[in-house]
């Protein structure tokens, strides 16, 4: 029995050890091939000073980051406005209520109309257009009203993606709540809303990154921030290396975003089922 | 003036063109177990959700306590606390530990202090041997213990009537005993119980009343040693031949 186990134990290990040195040595062969590589092209030294010129760099970033700060803030008032309404949009597309009918009627046009048009045009027609209306400052800024495209056109989407997630919860988990005297909201509330959106929290958080890029696009109505000043750096330096900067900054947030998203989904398949099948 | 508890008069229910059940009768007295059996698709499913109120009926009554809760606009929330039903499958709400699966309607429908229900929960999950799973997730339990939590839960509302369908029959055959014991275990402790059901044996051992179903029709009701051993009608005849010739009697 003891010897039976000890040597299972030892297999595991083994089996371990063998694919975690098969994977840094192909990781580490990769990597190398890119490093040696790259630099022998035969224009490298030209991309090198225009891409890569580590003072243009050092020069850019610190104006950059503070550009970034306007981002971040578009992205963090978006994106809970985002969320919500995407929600409410859901749940009323849902909802088997007779009363709600219009509202239902008037969701799919939303979804059907905001997805069917670019972003960039949404953002220049509500941008453009809600301020020319002659509205008091500072309700005139592009900046709301760039958000405010932001926020209508990405709630189109993820409504879309939460519905999905609605509906893939069973049919048995609503009757066995209204069962129990769940209301048809309390049982939205408590039994469907939680499993749909747990299931729909990978799409979800690739949404959430497209939106933190995407907040980029504000600046083609006036604000500056990171992209509108990697452009203005790169003209009067004539050179491309702010861009780069601003993609670093970029990944800086998103690769972190991406990885907790993964680490949150694991954590919670492990707390609900226990086992894994490798 | 009728005592029973429920009382189903002329009740009809049609999916469309498919008409399912065609005029059902039938009284359950208070504290007796009714067994509904019948082949499949004779309409036992569609009849408990019609009395939980899941499917509204075409036409008919369903009186609880001599009230006819079957009428358009009657609130079905509250006659749906009086009356639990418990599932063949998929009953537990996966994303909530077992004690969340069954606080949840006493907390949010009956407005119980969350400690309070606690403790009617881990007394319940005491009572029938699960008391070490209130923290579990449903993926984490066996069939059978699912079934029983699902029970339990449908007990935490204590309600008047319960509704089981066919709870076991999505189960491997050993674990069926110990969802059995569970309904016995109820029925002693003098609950009303309507269970459809394809345990012809364990019918046969616990009902007070055994209900024969056929195309949406009751076509033999009575008592089980009446309706087993000497059914009257023909169909039932050959439906009960059928179960014996299977061996499932
Ligand atoms: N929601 C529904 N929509 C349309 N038809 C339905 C629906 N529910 C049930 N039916 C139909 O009603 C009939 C009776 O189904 P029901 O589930 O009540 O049978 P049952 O006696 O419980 O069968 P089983 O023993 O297989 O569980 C079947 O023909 C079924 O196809
Ligand atoms: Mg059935």
């Amino acid at each position: 029995m003891g010897t039976i186990t000890g040597r299972r134990a030892a297999y595991e290990r083994a089996r371990k050890r063998r694919s975690t040195v098969v994977a840094t040595v192909s990781s580490l062969a990769v990597v190398t091939a890119i490093v040696v590589l790259v630099p022998k092209m035969p224009r490298w030294d030209r991309v090198h000073e225009s891409f890569f010129n580590g003072e243009r760099f050092a020069h850019s970033l610190p104006r950059l980051l503070d550009a970034f700060v306007l981002d971040i803030k578009i992205f963090a008032w978006s994106m809970p406005a985002i969320v919500v309404l995407a929600l409410l949009v859901a749940i009323t597309r849902n909802s088997r209520s007779a009363a709600l009918f219009p509202l239902r009627i008037l969701t799919i046009a939303y979804t059907d109309i905001m997805r069917g048009v670019p972003i960039i045009l949404w953002i220049y027609l509500i941008g453009f257009g809600v301020p020319g209306l002659g509205i008091e400052r500072p309700w005139n800024s592009p900046l709301i009203w760039g958000s405010v495209a932001l926020v209508l056109t990405y709630a189109s989407y993820i409504a879309e993606v939460f519905r999905a997630g609605i509906e893939s919860v069973h049919e048995s988990q609503r009757a066995a709540a209204r069962s129990l005297g769940l209301s048809s909201w309390q049982t939205m509330r408590h039994v469907v809303l939680p499993q749909a959106i747990r299931r729909v929290i990978p799409p979800l958080m690739n949404d959430m990154v497209s939106l933190q890029k995407d907040v980029a696009l504000v600046s083609l109505i006036g604000p500056i921030e990171i992209l509108r000043q990697a452009g203005i750096d790169k003209s009067k330096f004539a050179n491309f290396t702010p861009y780069i900067a601003a993609a670093a900054i970029f990944l800086l947030i998103t690769i972190p975003l991406t990885r907790t998203t993964d680490w949150l989904i694991e954590r919670e398949r492990r707390r609900t089922t226990g086992t894994r099948i490798s | 003036m009728s005592t029973a508890k429920i009382s189903l008069r002329g009740v009809h229910k049609a999916f469309g063109a498919n008409s399912v059940l065609n005029g059902i009768d039938m009284d359950i007295a208070e504290g007796t177990v009714v067994s509904l059996i019948g082949p499949s698709g004779s309409g036992k499913s569609t009849l408990l959700r019609c009395i939980n109120l899941l499917e509204p009926i075409d036409d008919g009554e369903i009186l609880l306590d001599g009230i006819d809760i079957s009428l358009p606009g009657f609130d079905a929330n509250p006659v749906r606390r009086r009356i639990g039903m418990v599932f063949q499958n998929f009953n537990l709400f996966p994303h909530m530990s077992v004690e969340d699966n069954i606080t949840l309607s006493p907390v949010r429908t009956l407005g119980v202090n969350k400690s309070l229900a606690r403790a009617k929960a881990v007394e319940l999950l005491e009572r029938f041997g699960l008391a070490d799973k209130v923290n579990a997730f449903p993926d984490q339990l066996s069939g059978g213990q699912q079934q029983r939590v699902a029970i339990i839960r449908a007990l935490a509302i204590e309600p008047e009537v319960l509704l089981l369908d066919e709870i076991t029959s999505s189960l491997d055959p050993e674990l069926v005993g110990e969802v059995l014991d569970v309904v016995r275990e109820l029925k002693t402790s003098g609950m009303t119980l309507v269970l459809a059901t394809h345990e012809m044996g364990f019918a046969r051992d616990i009902s007070d009343l055994v209900c024969v179903l056929y195309s949406g029709h009751i076509i033999e009701q009575g008592l089980p040693s009446q309706v087993f051993s000497a059914p009257q009608s023909e169909r039932a005849q050959q439906f009960l031949e059928r179960i014996i010739r299977a061996g499932r009697l």
